[in-house]
């Protein structure tokens, strides 16, 4: 496991001091890690680092939906089995659960666990522990942010549905959800960047993403400063561009006249 | 063609609805009016099985609301309702809020369902607004669609809750002029509303209620000449002097 | 696959010593964040359009980056700088100051956000008022705005340091010895690592589940006068 150990520490520490200046060739220099050079070697963990993160996205908009819309049912069973859910992945640190996926599942599940440790390799045992992690973390909280999207539209757009003789399951495809992610796209937004933001996370369990890779980079070239400075902008920079693209998205979605608001 | 028969419901302790009893025959146009917290926009609500109910039973069309077996959507598909703040879907043109439930419940082809919403919007005066959404248009006109939208289903009744109180005054007429039509051309409609003009104009019975009780139930000239109870009485001074 | 947790009782001392780091990383962090946060918000609300534009500054930058990248760069560039300038030539152990700081200064972006937030929810009319009466605008501040504001941040304040106490397992990044380090090396030596991160889920589960329960009674109970006065 990479990870900063302090025997390294020291050496860095007056590396770092005694080279004030910022080194941009450093980027050009070829990386001891990999054939390409360091700045493709941190372009390439930004790409893991997306890739992990739309994946976990689709699990956790799937299961977040199902599980908010859980929440908002009659009865008592299926809004207590999503009450449950969120309680569970939200109290459980996110360190916590990702060691759980790594390490745990693997081994107690029976069959599929030995395909897991055996066949997959390495980076997409990470990749898909990872998903998994991040996925239904991520769930937990889209599905408070649906369950209230959906509160907010009130019980009279599901009666109105109702009472033109849409079954409920029709109601909710067709009216309560399509308005409901409209007026959640900021929330969904800024739960997509911090996803992006718990990627990180997985470097603990190995996966070369874009932290990991400036942490290694950093180790490799001893240039801390330099490795730093640019993941810390490759992260601002994907910042951006997400934040870009949603508000194209939410020009696009816009209704006419409807603020996202109340009647 | 809609019987209730002695509704009783509970919120929890509060009792909402007491022994409600009432009959809708074909054609009639019957006025549900009361204070307000009188369990009337409950009880409309009871007669497509939006609430629940305790005890009692409702029957419409000789099919009952409160039986299990009942296939609510197929009833409620049957009878039109007209609500208090519209509901129209935010996400949807008018031309698609009028189709959705065409198309989706009635499975009529999109382009039946568009020609009868045309033809109703024409009789609502809204034929140009189709392609808009529902935040561009005023209240009434919103309101105006919403009974389109029921209407699209061919109802064999309809039901409207408090359809004028949450709309600007100057714009309540051009609702109600749409309901006396619908009332004059023979649907059968039951109607909660404080609009004791068209009650006058188009009612055959009133209904009075307070505290989630039926207090009065007649024909509309001796309930406005004389009506029986106090509470009646009261209530009429109230509404009627303003 | 059976599991052998006969190994918890024994290593519950060393566990316990885990905590104790945890308990004060979370509770420095949020006192210090809350303090920290306090004021990039005022700051943030001043008319100083300098104070205004560095406060914002201040917590886009940190929101915008992975906490474990804000810890990287406390390990291995910031602290042993300060730390080189302040006592050159002494070797410190760092990790401890490293997460305490980081902590802080992180969760101060995050509570800026909130204690804003909460400021912004108490009128305008509010803060004319208290001019009206001849107040200046510090003493509106401290006096009339901030008081109700509090009063209905506190929940998601304390919200905040459940997120937080959960957080600082984070410092697994730099090797400092936290609750779920301790339990994650107890395991890895005893050879009981899965057992020990699911001891270890367990306990953050009990307290975190207890925590977030106990700021709902509150935030019940916070609500109740205001639903009186409306």
């Amino acid at each position: 496991m990479w990870l900063l150990d302090s025997t390294n520490h020291q050496s860095l520490i007056t590396n770092h001091i005694s080279l004030a200046a910022f080194d941009f060739s450093v980027f050009l220099r070829p990386s001891p890690e990999s054939a390409l050079n360091n700045l493709s070697y941190l372009l390439v963990g930004l790409g893991w680092s997306l890739l992990l993160a739309l994946g976990s996205w689709v699990v956790a908009f799937v299961v977040g939906s199902v599980v908010g819309v859980m929440r908002t049912l009659p009865g008592r069973i299926l809004p207590s089995i999503g009450a449950c859910y969120v309680e569970l992945f939200r109290n459980v640190p996110l360190l916590v659960q990702l060691f759980v996926w790594f390490f745990v599942v693997p081994d107690i599940t029976p069959i599929l666990g030995d395909w897991f440790k055996q066949q997959v390799p390495p980076i997409w045992q990470e990749f898909i522990a990872g998903t998994a992690c991040l996925g239904l973390f991520t769930a937990a909280r889209i599905a408070e942010q649906v369950r209230s999207g959906i509160g907010s539209l009130g019980t009279g757009q599901l009666g109105a549905g109702l009472a033109l003789g849409l079954r409920r399951r029709q109601v909710y495809l067709l009216v309560l959800l399509p308005v409901a992610y409209r007026i959640l796209i900021p929330t969904l937004t800024s739960e997509f960047l911090n996803l992006i933001k718990n990627t990180a996370v997985a470097s603990t369990i190995g996966y070369l993403e874009l932290a990991q890779r400036s942490a290694s980079m950093a180790e490799t070239t001893a240039r801390v400063y330099e490795a730093f400075t640019a993941a810390t902008l490759l992260y601002a920079a994907l910042n951006l561009l997400v934040m870009f693209l949603a508000r194209a998205l939410e020009r696009f979605t816009a209704l006419p006249g409807f603020l996202g608001g109340d009647k | 063609m809609i019987s209730i028969r002695n509704v009783s419901k509970w919120f929890g302790e509060f009792q909402a609805l007491k022994k409600c009893s009432a009959e809708v025959h074909k054609g009639e146009v019957v006025v549900i009016c009361g204070p307000s917290g009188s369990g009337k926009s409950t009880l409309i609500k009871c007669v497509n099985g939006l609430e629940s109910f305790q005890e009692g039973e409702i029957w419409v069309d000789g099919i009952s609301v409160a039986d299990r077996k009942t296939d609510l959507p197929k009833l409620r598909s049957r009878v039109g309702m007209v609500f208090q703040h519209f509901e129209l879907f935010p996400h949807l043109s008018i031309l698609d809020n009028i189709t959705l439930a065409q198309c989706r419940v009635l499975g009529r082809s999109k382009k039946q369902a568009v020609e009868k919403a045309v033809q109703l919007l024409e009789l609502v005066g809204l034929a140009e607004q189709k392609p808009k959404f529902p935040a561009q248009l005023s209240g009434g006109q919103q309101q105006r669609v919403a009974i389109a939208r029921a209407l699209a289903m061919d109802p064999i009744a309809m039901l409207f809750d408090e359809p004028t109180s949450a709309l600007d005054p100057e714009m309540i007429n051009e609702v109600l002029d749409v309901m006396v039509e619908l009332a004059q051309s023979g649907m059968t409609m039951l109607v909660v509303t404080h609009e004791m003009g068209f009650a006058k104009r188009v009612a055959n019975r009133i209904i009075f209620m307070d505290r989630g009780e039926v207090v009065e139930d007649r024909p509309k000239q001796t309930f406005f000449e004389n009506p029986e109870t106090n509470r009646a009485r009261q209530f009429l001074s109230k509404i009627l002097t303003h | 696959m059976a599991f052998d947790w006969s190994s918890i009782p024994g290593s519950l001392p060393i566990l316990w010593q885990g905590m104790i780091v945890t308990l004060q990383i979370a509770l420095v962090g949020a006192l210090v964040g809350i303090l920290l946060g306090t004021l990039l918000a005022l700051l943030r609300l001043s008319p100083s359009r300098l104070l205004s534009w560095l406060s914002a500054a201040y917590v886009t930058v940190f929101r915008s980056i992975p906490l474990v990248m804000v810890l990287f760069w406390f390990h291995l560039i910031l602290i042993p700088l300060v730390v080189g300038l302040l006592f050159p030539g002494k070797r410190l152990e760092l990790g401890f100051i490293t997460a305490l700081t980081a902590f802080s200064l992180f969760e101060a972006s995050y509570y800026a956000e909130i204690i804003r937030a909460g400021i912004l929810s108490v009128t305008k009319g509010q803060f004319n008022a208290g001019l009206a009466l001849g107040m200046n605008r510090r003493q509106v501040m401290r006096l009339v705005i901030l008081p109700q504001a509090l009063r209905r941040m506190i929940p998601l304040l304390l919200t905040q340091a459940i997120i937080l106490f959960q957080d600082s397992t984070l410092v697994y990044v730099i090797n400092l010895d936290d609750f779920f380090r301790k339990a994650y090396n107890v395991g890895n030596t005893v050879g009981t690592l899965n057992e020990m991160i699911l001891f270890a889920g367990a306990v953050y589960l009990v307290i975190c589940t207890l925590a977030s329960g106990c700021v709902r009674q509150l935030h019940r109970k916070l609500t109740v006068p205001a639903r009186e006065i409306a």
